[in-house]
């Protein structure tokens, strides 16, 4: 007999996030009424955040395989063959709500949680990305949780002794009151020692290792699969808090066991704990599973079974173990100070039974809890195409050297140094690109080998036209790979969305991620893990679709890598791809003409590999000096980003070039310079590949001057760019 | 040059380290656990690298500082033996009172990772022969207790026997504010021991080794003490 106080209420099932046919769905499958312990388990895996329930069905159409991928989505984090024996693994995952409860800690623990996704797996963790979405400056609470956020991933990655080496900070209105922290890790593994969660084997000891189990962050997976109310600030004892040294340690004590072969399984203590760890480990190898709650440390005495499956306490592992090692795990999981308990075992009978003081907690079926969970087919209303905005209507409000200078100072486009500096990005000694190009860039090793890795998304886009922003998050990944010399291997995707009951939202995330499907199977780029993160909506209104896209590319050679920075005076500049001038959605239409309207620039595809596999090839064969890919601000940004990282200037020949010719966001463009000698031969190699090219101008001196628009000194370019962030967190700026 | 790398739990930049040891020195270094209570026979140099030992909790380097393995740290550098003490190993080598002074939170309360310009001071110190006294170094900063406090007594005699050798300073060599990233007095980025023996020091040469990786700047400090050791024998 199972103990069951206190009584199951509809308040209560409402309470724990379950839908009355949801509970229906349970009194079905076991027969009874469920104890709250059983209920709170069920609440911990059929909630959003864990079930994937509304999104599943659409995650099955994205592309997931490619010869290099090991493993797809389904296990902790994406595994691929980067050659030479090695596996690069990662995921990007997001920490929204709780880094919007409580900025510091909420992110801290996001960039845990992910780098235990990656050394789960046996990786050592080699570099952190992190993608943020904060509201309009303006708004009170924003300076807040900037600092907090940043400081948080500072705090922890900085700790772990991990590098963070890039990804991306936004500001619009629409995140006031939800901000997003997407927080990727990449790691590195030997092809052949890869650890999965599946438990193999009847009988086998489970092992709990790690840090304790205290009362904090339980229902936090619950939390992030609701939308806030009023109550936001009231959720605060559901955020976890962090402890990096913790992890370091636990990380240590990981790789050191799976080095000795003591590991059968292993799956990290993340989102609903030691419910979802354990659940997974069975219901992935078709076994049952026993705990017995006496045997967990806990941080304090007297916590519940109810209280000890929903704690999402931090820095935690379970794991079966091979038994014949258990003294030699144990010895090393106590040289490094950290707890280790075997708290059950493996059964052949698919339940998941909880026992603790003597009684039976819980008893489940384990399949049914975990990869058979329930699953929607939620109706979805298809975002309407908004209107193509033809660049000659929109009128310019002033001279384009000022929309220059006035861009370089915004929200969006200005240097993101404040951030950055305050995370460690030159710790491991293999930074070979830090933070401000187009992708960072990590030694594999002692070399050559590189990866290339970046974190993109415009949700401007995604808004305007689900399908084209879809297309063109992942688009924009594999470019910024691209303009490094990489060649795009795989990605992670972290889909963060309003309230999926909303079919109009429903609409956005069904749209995205057909424009996501699409763009990997043209540029063969897979997905390989990912991250779905719903309910991002306060007081009724959603975020902007924000679906990121983590990528990962790998360089032969890292010497042979391009950056962004003019490299001498005097040499060719030429613009790869087309440019029609497209201004819809632009941040020029914004952020200049106070217009947040039109169709987002289309993406083709196939022309996007066409002039990436040009640039590529330029920057393999040494010919490309410097290359900078266009995106947000157009071409007169892209040019003033390369002169800032030299201090070179640059003259653009151009007469009487309009404002969609410098500000406009068409896709699949690169600028790419070239000693002037070699510029003859590039241009012919361009028309006979099918590449667009147009000579722009000429490298040096110490201004930038586009066309026939007063020239502007680099000095004051950079005085700009570097200007707004640093006045704005120190109060100067709204 | 025999060298041997602590490592204590938390402690993050031991593989830099190990690596420009190996690099520049032949050698690769001995990795000493913080529980042990000896160091190698024979070891000529002994390096505290960077991280958070024990999470930075209670104080940066107070627990690290009572390691079992001080004992023999502090007989070695009682023995004239050296030691380097870069970034938490500052910390830690203060802390257990083998270098004067203490680190504080960074002026601007901020962790701050970004490389910095060093001006060497001397050239003539087992720490620095690898550079010409007045040269500017470039190398990285990372952290956020980096700002370097003693008593006006203590800083004088600091500056008075040339024991600051290593100073914060803009690209061309200038004592300037702007460019003293952590607010540190006198702009001390590294100080040397009474004896001269044991250096104490904020940024990570350790990081700037290889021509590949865009800068070499922090070769010098272990090319000198290669040479210094090298000359002793």
């Amino acid at each position: 007999m199972i103990p069951n106080e206190p009584k199951i209420t509809p308040e209560l099932i409402a309470e724990h996030g379950l839908k009355p046919d949801e509970y229906e769905r349970i009194l079905k499958l076991i027969g009874r009424e469920p104890s709250v312990t059983e209920l709170g388990i069920f609440s911990a895996m059929w909630n959003e955040h864990c079930s994937y329930k509304s999104s599943k069905v659409h995650l099955r159409t994205l592309p997931t395989k490619a010869p290099w991928v090991i493993q797809g989505p389904g296990e902790n984090a994406g595994v691929i063959d980067i050659g030479d024996g090695l596996a690069c693994v990662f995921k990007m995952e997001s920490h929204n709500h709780p880094s919007y409860i409580e900025p510091y800690q909420g992110a801290a623990t996001g960039v845990g949680g992910i780098l235990r996704d990656v050394f789960t797996m046996g990786a050592r963790p080699i570099a952190c990305l992190n993608a943020l979405s904060f509201g309009d400056p303006g708004n009170a609470k924003t300076r807040h949780l900037v600092a907090g956020v940043v400081a948080g991933i500072g705090g922890y990655g900085n700790s772990f002794g991990v590098p963070t080496v890039g990804g991306q900070v936004r500001f619009h209105a629409r995140y006031n009151g939800n901000c997003l922290v997407n927080a990727m890790a990449v790691g590195l593994a030997e092809t052949d020692k890869i650890f999965y969660a599946a438990a193999t084997g009847v009988g086998k000891p489970i092992v709990y290792l790690g840090s304790k189990t205290g009362r904090d962050g339980i229902h936090g997976a619950t939390m992030a699969s609701a939308e806030f109310g009023a109550d936001a600030e009231e959720k605060r004892p559901t955020v976890q808090v962090g402890d990096p040294f913790a992890e370091k340690l636990l990380l240590e004590a990981c790789l050191e066991i799976m080095r000795k072969d003591c590991v059968i399984a292993i799956q990290d203590m993340g989102a609903a704990g030691l419910t979802c760890s354990a659940v997974e480990m069975g219901a992935k190898g078709d076994l049952g599973v026993t705990l017995d709650l006496d045997k967990v440390p806990c941080r304090e005495s007297g916590m519940t079974a109810y209280e000890m499956m929903l704690s999402e306490s931090q820095e935690r592992m379970l794991m079966v173990l091979r038994p014949e090692k258990e003294a030699e795990a144990e010895a090393i999981f106590r040289k490094w100070g950290l707890d280790f308990a075997v708290v059950g075992e493996t059964t052949p009978t698919k339940r998941f039974i909880v026992r603790h003081r003597g009684d039976v907690m819980a008893d489940l079926p384990i399949k049914e809890l975990g990869d058979e969970a329930p699953e929607y087919k939620r109706p979805f209303a298809d975002t309407p195409k908004p209107p193509i905005i033809a660049a000659r209507d929109v009128a310019p409000p002033m001279a384009n050297a000022d929309a220059l200078e006035r861009l370089l100072a915004t929200p969006d486009l200005c240097s993101r140094r404040w951030v950055w500096e305050q995370y460690d990005h030159v710790i491991l000694g293999n930074t070979v690109q830090r933070p401000g190009g187009d992708a960072a860039v990590v030694r594999v090793n002692d070399g050559p080998k590189a990866l290339a890795l970046t974190a993109d998304v415009t949700p401007r886009y995604c808004e305007a036209d689900p399908f084209e922003g879809g297309k063109q998050a992942v688009a924009e990944a594999w470019r910024n790979i691209t303009a490094v010399g990489a060649k795009p291997l795989a990605l992670t995707d972290n889909l963060n969305f309003g309230n999926p009951e909303r079919a109009e939202i429903m609409g956005q995330f069904v749209g995205c991620v057909r424009g996501i499907a699409e763009a990997c199977k043209v540029l063969d780029f897979p997905v390989v893990s990912g991250n779905v993160s719903l309910y991002n909506e306060t007081h009724g209104r959603a975020i902007l679709p924000t679906p990121t896209i983590g990528g990962v590319g790998v360089l032969a050679d890292f010497q042979k890598s391009a950056t962004i920075a003019f490299k001498a005076p005097g040499q060719s500049i030429l613009l790869i791809g087309e440019t029609s001038g497209w201004l819809g959605q632009s941040l020029y239409l914004r952020d200049v003409c106070g217009r947040e309207d039109g169709a987002p620039p289309p993406v083709d595809l196939a022309t996007e590999k066409r002039n990436g596999d040009f640039v590529r090839a330029l920057i393999g064969e040494g010919i490309a000096t410097a290359v900078h890919d266009v995106s947000d601000g157009g071409l007169a940004v892209a040019l003033a980003e390369m002169a800032m990282a030299s201090g070179i200037g640059a003259r653009v020949e151009a007469d009487g070039l309009p404002h969609g010719f410098w500000f406009g966001e068409d896709q699949a463009r690169y600028v790419v310079t070239v000693a002037t000698e070699r510029a003859a031969d590039v241009i012919a190699r361009a028309e006979k590949a099918g590449v667009s090219l147009r000579a722009l101008g000429t490298t040096g001196g110490d201004a930038l001057t586009l066309g026939v628009e007063r020239p502007i000194l680099v000095k004051t370019l950079a005085q700009r760019f570097e200007g707004w962030l640093p006045a704005y967190m120190a109060g100067h700026e709204t | 040059m025999k060298s041997a790398v602590l490592v204590f739990p938390g402690i993050n930049r031991e593989q830099d380290m190990a690596r420009a040891l190996a690099l520049i020195s032949g050698r690769a270094p001995a990795m000493v656990w913080h529980a042990e209570t000896a160091l190698p026979a024979g070891t000529d140099l002994v390096v505290i690298p960077g991280g958070f030992s024990y999470g930075d909790y209670l104080r940066c380097g107070a627990i690290a500082a009572r390691a079992p393995i001080m004992a023999a740290v502090r007989a070695h550098v009682a023995r004239g033996g050296l030691l380097l003490a870069i970034c938490n190993g500052f910390q830690i080598a203060c802390e257990a009172g083998l270098l004067p002074g203490v680190l504080m939170r960074n002026a601007q309360l901020k962790f701050i990772c970004r490389d910095v310009h060093l001006r060497v001071e001397r050239s003539d110190t087992p720490f620095s022969r690898g550079y010409n006294a007045g040269q500017v170094i470039r190398v990285p900063v990372a952290h956020g207790e980096g700002n370097y406090v003693a008593d006006a007594e203590t800083v004088a005699r600091l500056e008075g026997e040339g024991r600051v050798l290593y100073r914060y300073v803009s690209p061309d060599g200038a004592p300037d504010p702007v460019w003293n990233i952590n607010g540190a007095t006198n702009s001390i980025a590294g100080i040397l021991n009474e004896r001269g023996n044991v250096l104490g020091m904020m940024p990570h040469p350790e990081n700037h080794v290889e021509a590949s990786m865009g800068c070499t700047d922090g070769r010098g400090l272990f090319a000198g003490l290669v040479e210094h050791v090298a000359r002793a024998a």
